[in-house]
């Protein structure tokens, strides 16, 4: 079981570095919405494993809240994105 | 015997993982990113929830956990729906390669 969950952490991890990558190169504002988009759906898994390791079930409960998060923030990202105001 | 299905079902949820990001990295635009991203690690994520769902038995971890995988199947199209509309309007060109631009005849009618 600990190997298994060292080869999962380790394989989430890869994706996470992958996602800051494309972060940090860019090029353009909405590459970076996508990638903010796929970490926040990434590390909702990771939190669903690190509960079931370690037996503590808090950690789906901030699963469950980046979940939400990540979604608001995004389509406030893609809002913007489009160049109109919050308010129409 | 679930167990095992449920270590399956997390091992096949990070290779998608693994997969979509590669895709994010290696593709040229972003049209052709979201896409590769986003249905990869929609079902990648989903699948390694519902693998922690089944392994951990009947318990409230469980329950959340199937709640999460039902909240990300439905946000997570519905972001990058957003996204590309988005970006479309706000002016990122496709690939100099794309073949076909169905969007651009219905934003003109």
């Amino acid at each position: 079981m600990e190997t298994f969950a060292l080869l999962i952490y380790i394989g989430l991890l890869a994706c996470c570095f992958l996602c800051l990558y494309r972060i940090g190169r860019g090029p353009s504002a909405p590459d970076r919405t996508v990638a903010i988009d796929i970490l926040g759906t990434v590390i909702v898994g990771f939190c669903a494993v690190l509960g079931l390791v370690t037996g503590k079930d808090f950690y789906l409960n901030v699963a469950l809240a980046w979940a939400l998060l990540s979604f608001i923030g995004t389509i406030a990202l893609a809002k913007f994105l489009e160049g109109r105001s919050f308010d129409d | 015997m679930i167990d095992i299905i449920g270590y399956i079902l997390m091992v096949i949820g990070v290779l998608f993982d693994i997969f979509g990001c590669i895709g994010l990295v290696r593709f040229p635009d972003v049209y052709n990113r979201l896409q590769a991203a986003t249905k990869c690690v929609t079902l990648g994520t989903v699948a390694l929830l519902v693998g922690v769902a089944l392994t951990s038995g009947w318990s409230p971890m469980s329950a959340k956990a199937v709640i999460c995988a039902v909240f990300i199947l439905i946000t997570s199209p519905t972001a990058a729906h957003a996204i590309a509309k988005g970006a479309y309007a706000g002016g990122v060109e496709l690939w100099e390669k794309s073949v076909v631009d169905k969007y651009a005849e219905e934003v003109e009618k």
